[in-house]
């Protein structure tokens, strides 16, 4: 039973077609696995019967040989995902007895595809956060340790919980958010696949909002093919989400060809910063070789306005944030705080409600909204948001694809940087530009720390060319040979 | 102008009228608007902003509001942007509302207003944009909670904003009536100011002749004509009163307390309202085709204005009466109909005349006729072909209005035919000299007066139903 | 640009929460750090440049003015803290 947990999606995915085993059977291995796992803190809630119930259901499908794409495949949902009859939360106290009436529309797909629900993942609260260390429900653990250090250490955030439960094997994949980097940067904790598809790829209907022009769902995965397979899935147009993009979803697993023969490859300058950690700029430098030997050009692109992109994201994400969750005010649903009158109930529920960050951003994105400050913040960093497209614009004349890191540094150790605010921030600093510009990045594991921990690399690409990242990102992936994995000490009580 | 101790004040009177968008579903969800539900039950997961919700544009909102825009004669905007105003109350979920702020739909136009001595003014329209309405708080089902029923949130309203050109309570009941006939004749709003389908924020301020623009107040949500001049009398009275006291006005968003006939400031603790404006971010923004516009534009019903040239110009009706005729499209159309084939200015009397009247008298509308076009053109032909007298066609009409029957049936069942025999008027007239051989010797000697005298009995003998011209030719020959 | 305690009092009344007066210097400090950083925006010249709307060419979808949804009061209500005979209920409000 244990090697199904070990199983890629792809590899689940042929064996249930193939008959080697039951989706009933590699829903139990799953459940199992998320139960033994629980030290991690990486799930909110564990479905366990109703991911029985949906095996069995696509038992039947595939003995009718009726399998849709993802036919008995165990996924875990991050929190963020409002999953009918099933509470959702958010992370967040103000949530915490939320079920909601509806589905979205990406998990729906995912159910249609035929997919199981092991349950909803950990996450920061709202999204907002680098580490999940702000979740109301407790931070999460990174499955991996550095050798001989037992400190806990983050699994990246805001995706955390999702983060860690695939990469801890417990789940074969997972849903996320990237709003600034929620998914890649976890996913380079981890060691994991994380892909932020194409703004308006996903639909962002019932996905709790954080900010709205950011905000996009994405997978998690232990390889670029699960990651193709699961984006496949979850893509597509929706009407009911005025900003989804009306274009099809293209068959991202057939996109993986290999080849990538005179692919343009852009390594931007600015991205270099003062104070990047060696080892990063090595595996950096690494990415750049494995791709040339798989016969890309690479050469130095400028995106002059890169360092602006993460002081332009925290005006634009709080702003939007702070609208965002004005809805939570415990009239309708959510937690109530009782109060003298409206307004002191509305003022004590959000008080008690929200943790701490999210407090933090709502008033910074009030603050930046508010009369006499509207043009020189939130207008300005939607100037420069403008400056910071067009960068990659004109950088995707001459290149067909970026490379970067993914984080600018490995994972840390839960409390290490939870004061310094900036610093925390700073997590964001390579994915935030490709999330204001609203462009296609993955992340994919390139190897380990010299303290042992995990490091990604990242590929950005043209709007809505996720097949040429997915394929770029098939080379990386190979040239690595990552195969490390983390040990299992949540299951020997460590 | 008002009079105060001692100085003349102009009064500077805008009109912002919210108008509920006819259509079926909501502005951004597709949630019924139909008036009367049971609480909550019009209501989507979208229009209750339940977490991960987002708003899609309904195509007919926008329709309306372009359509709307042309009828005020305004500037359509091709680039529109919906941008989101955010203040926290219950009955707006996500505490938010989708609205336009810096770039609306429509920009600027003008309303033509016919006022009672005949002249007219033109009032100018600054802008109108979509907007969302809000639930509806009910503060009066508890004594320490608030109700709120979402029905009514997220259904579209038109925001038409006036430029401050109104001068009196007269001109801008004239204007909602104006504004309140064009939205009804386009069919973009119904126009019921009873069940708040259209509300006007009235803002007053008054200064002396030449000045610039004094500080206003704004009266909010006042749902009937009536109330509107009446506020705006009070207002302009309150601010005129602290400004010859020496005191200066505060800008305030007052209620009018249509019991005492006063406004009062919104005991809101709130301070002012910092709405922190951004653009929507689930919403691109709008943009509109010419194709689109001009569409809309060939299919525009003929408005009140064009209706009231072709009234006067066509129909040769006077300036007056063609004025009132076009202030309801129900009544224009009743009348049209009337008029068809017939003698304009008759029809007109009768319509404004008679039909009004037993209208009034009877508390209805003109749709609740229960006398058809048909059968008042019926009426009319009766007179006009000589079956019935002028005299008791009215009585005809009172009884086809208790009935609904149509005239020839009344006319035919009490035996009401005019008769125009000049054979049996004759005999008539003879019978009446013969019986009154004094006062023809009277007539004879001069008293012209007692004509009369001979007409009304020739009348009574016929029970109303001789032919007052043959009448008077026949009393004419014989008596001179 | 340094945010004093009121200031920070007046964004927490806005955002509708209720913070602590014990806790309006520290927040207030943490803003300010925020907003001190943020600030290096300033140093960009976006004369001319448009905010952004979106991220690729895309027209406004509208829908059609069909009735499709509402008509379920009890999923609507279902989740709230408070209600009577088919109505949210909150503290009173005074207008």
């Amino acid at each position: 039973m244990a090697e199904l947990t070990h199983l890629t999606l792809a590899e689940a995915r042929d064996g249930l077609r193939d008959g080697e085993f039951s989706a009933t059977e590699l829903t139990e291995a799953h459940n199992a696995a998320i139960e033994a796992a629980r030290p991690l803190n990486a799930m909110v809630l564990e479905t366990a019967d109703l991911a029985r119930d949906m095996a069995a259901r696509s038992d039947q499908h595939i003995a009718k040989g009726e399998g849709g794409m993802l036919e008995g495949i165990p996924l875990a949902i991050k929190d963020l995902f409002c999953t009918e009859g099933v509470r959702t939360t958010a992370g967040s106290h103000i949530l915490d007895n939320f079920v909601p009436p509806y589905e979205s529309t990406v998990t729906a797909k995912l159910w249609q595809a035929g997919a199981v629900m092991l349950g909803k993942t950990n996450m920061d609260e709202f999204a907002m956060g680098s580490s999940n260390e702000t979740s109301f429900f407790g931070p999460v653990e990174n499955p991996w340790r550095k050798p001989g250090d037992n400190r806990s250490i983050v699994p990246g955030g805001s995706s955390g919980g999702s983060a860690s439960i695939v990469a801890a094997r417990a789940a074969l994949a997972a849903t996320g958010t990237d709003t600034g980097g929620s998914i890649r940067q976890p996913a380079s904790f981890t060691g994991l696949v994380g892909l932020k598809p194409t703004y308006g790829r996903c639909s962002r209907w019932g996905i709790i909002a954080f900010a709205s022009s950011l905000d996009q769902a994405g997978p998690l995965t232990r390889s670029v093919r699960d990651a193709a397979i699961m984006l496949s899935a979850m893509s597509g147009h929706d009407p009911k989400d005025s900003t989804s993009a009306d274009l099809p979803v293209p068959d991202f697993e057939a996109a993986l060809s290999g080849d990538i023969k005179g692919l343009r490859v852009g390594i931007p300058s600015e991205y270099r910063m003062e104070g990047l950690p060696e080892e990063i700029e090595a595996f950096w430098q690494q990415g750049v070789r494995w791709l040339e030997e798989a016969g890309a050009e690479t050469r130095e692109v400028t995106l002059p306005h890169t360092k602006y992109a993460l002081p332009a994201y925290y005006i634009v994400a709080p702003a939007e944030a702070s609208s965002n969750l004005a809805r939570y005010d415990g009239v309708r649903y959510g937690l109530r705080v009782e109060g003298d009158d409206l307004i002191d109930m509305y003022e004590r529920t959000r008080a008690e409600g929200f943790g701490a960050e999210v407090k933090r951003r709502v008033m910074i994105g009030t603050y930046v909204l508010s009369a006499g400050y509207y043009d020189a913040y939130y207008l300005q960093a939607q100037r420069v948001r403008t400056l910071i497209a067009r960068d990659f614009l004109r950088a995707f004349e001459d290149v067909d694809v970026l490379l970067t890191p993914t984080a600018p540094s490995e994972a840390f150790a839960v409390g290490d940087k939870s004061d310094d605010l900036l610093a925390m921030y700073f997590n964001d600093v390579f994915t935030v530009p490709a999330s204001m510009a609203g462009l296609p990045g993955v992340s994919v594991p390139a190897g380990l720390s010299k303290t042992g921990l995990p490091l990604g690399l990242q590929l950005i690409g043209k709007a809505f060319d996720e097949e040429t990242i997915l394929r770029t990102a098939a080379i990386l992936e190979g040239a690595a040979a990552f195969d490390a994995q983390p040990e299992a000490w949540w299951e020997t009580g460590q | 102008m008002i009079q105060g101790a001692s100085v003349e004040w102009e009064v500077v009177i805008g009109l912002e009228t919210h108008a509920q968008v006819v259509s079926n579903a909501k502005l951004f969800s597709g949630a019924a608007t139909e008036f009367g539900a049971e609480p909550n039950s019009q209501v989507s997961f979208v229009d209750a902003a339940m977490p991960g919700m987002l708003p899609v544009i309904n195509e007919v909102c926008v329709e309306q509001a372009v359509r709307t825009g042309l009828g005020l004669n305004a500037e359509i905007n091709r680039h529109s942007v919906f941008d989101r105003k955010n203040y926290f109350y219950p009955d707006l979920p996500p505490n938010y509302q989708i609205s336009q702020y810096k770039q609306p739909v429509v920009g600027e136009g003008k309303v033509i207003v016919d006022l009672e001595d005949g002249s007219v003014c033109e009032i100018g329209i600054e802008r109108l944009h979509l907007e969302q309405d809000a639930g509806k708080s009910l503060h009066d089902q508890h004594p320490d909670a608030t109700y709120v029923d979402l029905n009514r949130a997220g259904v579209a309203l038109m925001e038409i904003v006036s430029k401050p050109d109104l001068r009196n309570a007269e001109q801008a009941g004239a204007y909602v009536r104006k504004l309140r006939a064009i939205l009804r004749y386009l069919g973009t709003c119904d126009g019921n100011m009873e069940q708040g389908s259209m509300r006007c924020d009235v803002n007053v301020s008054v200064r002396k002749p030449g000045e610039p623009l004094g500080t206003r107040c704004e009266i909010k949500n006042v749902n009937s004509v009536r109330f509107i001049q009446q506020a705006i009398d009070y207002e302009a009275g309150r601010q005129v009163d602290i400004l010859e006291e020496g005191g200066k006005i505060d800008q305030e968003t007052r209620l009018f307390d249509s019991d005492r006939g006063v406004t009062r400031p919104m005991r809101s603790k709130e301070e002012a309202h910092d709405y922190r404006y951004f653009p929507e971010p689930d919403l691109l923004p709008l943009e509109l085709s010419e194709d689109f516009i001009e569409a809309i534009r060939a299919d525009l019903p003929e408005l009140p204005d064009q209706k009231k040239v072709r009234f006067v110009d066509v129909l040769g009706l006077s300036d007056y009466d063609a004025s009132v005729l076009v202030a309801e499209k129900e009544v224009a159309d009743y009348f049209e109909k009337v008029a068809e084939g017939r003698d304009a200015k008759t029809a007109v009397n009768w319509v404004t005349g008679d039909l009004f009247g037993k209208l009034n008298d009877t508390g209805r509308d003109i749709a609740d006729s229960p006398v058809s076009p048909a059968d008042l053109g019926g009426l009319i032909d009766l007179i006009a072909d000589g079956t019935l007298s002028g005299r008791l066609a009215k009585e005809v009409f009172e009884a086809m209005f208790e009935s609904g029957r149509p005239p020839a049936e009344i006319v035919e069942e009490r035996g009401l035919k005019q008769v125009s025999d000049s054979g049996e008027i004759e005999a008539l007239i003879d019978t009446i000299i013969a019986g009154n051989a004094d006062k023809v010797a009277e007539y004879k000697s001069g008293k012209d007066k007692l004509f009369g005298f001979f007409v009304g009995q020739v009348m009574k003998a016929s029970q109303g139903k001789a032919n007052p011209k043959v009448v008077n030719d026949i009393l004419h020959e014989k008596l001179g | 640009m340094s945010l004093d305690k009121a200031t920070v009092s007046r964004i927490a009344r806005l955002a509708r929460i209720r913070v602590p007066d014990e806790d309006l210097e520290q927040l207030g400090a943490e803003l300010t750090n925020i907003l001190g950083w943020v600030e290096q925006l300033n140093e960009v010249d976006t004369t001319d440049v448009p905010p952004m709307t979106s991220v690729v060419e895309m027209q406004l979808p509208r829908r059609r003015d069909v009735v499709t949804d509402g008509a379920y009061n009890e999923k609507i209500l279902g989740n709230a803290p408070d209600t009577e005979e088919g109505f949210f209920v909150v503290p009173k409000v005074v207008e």
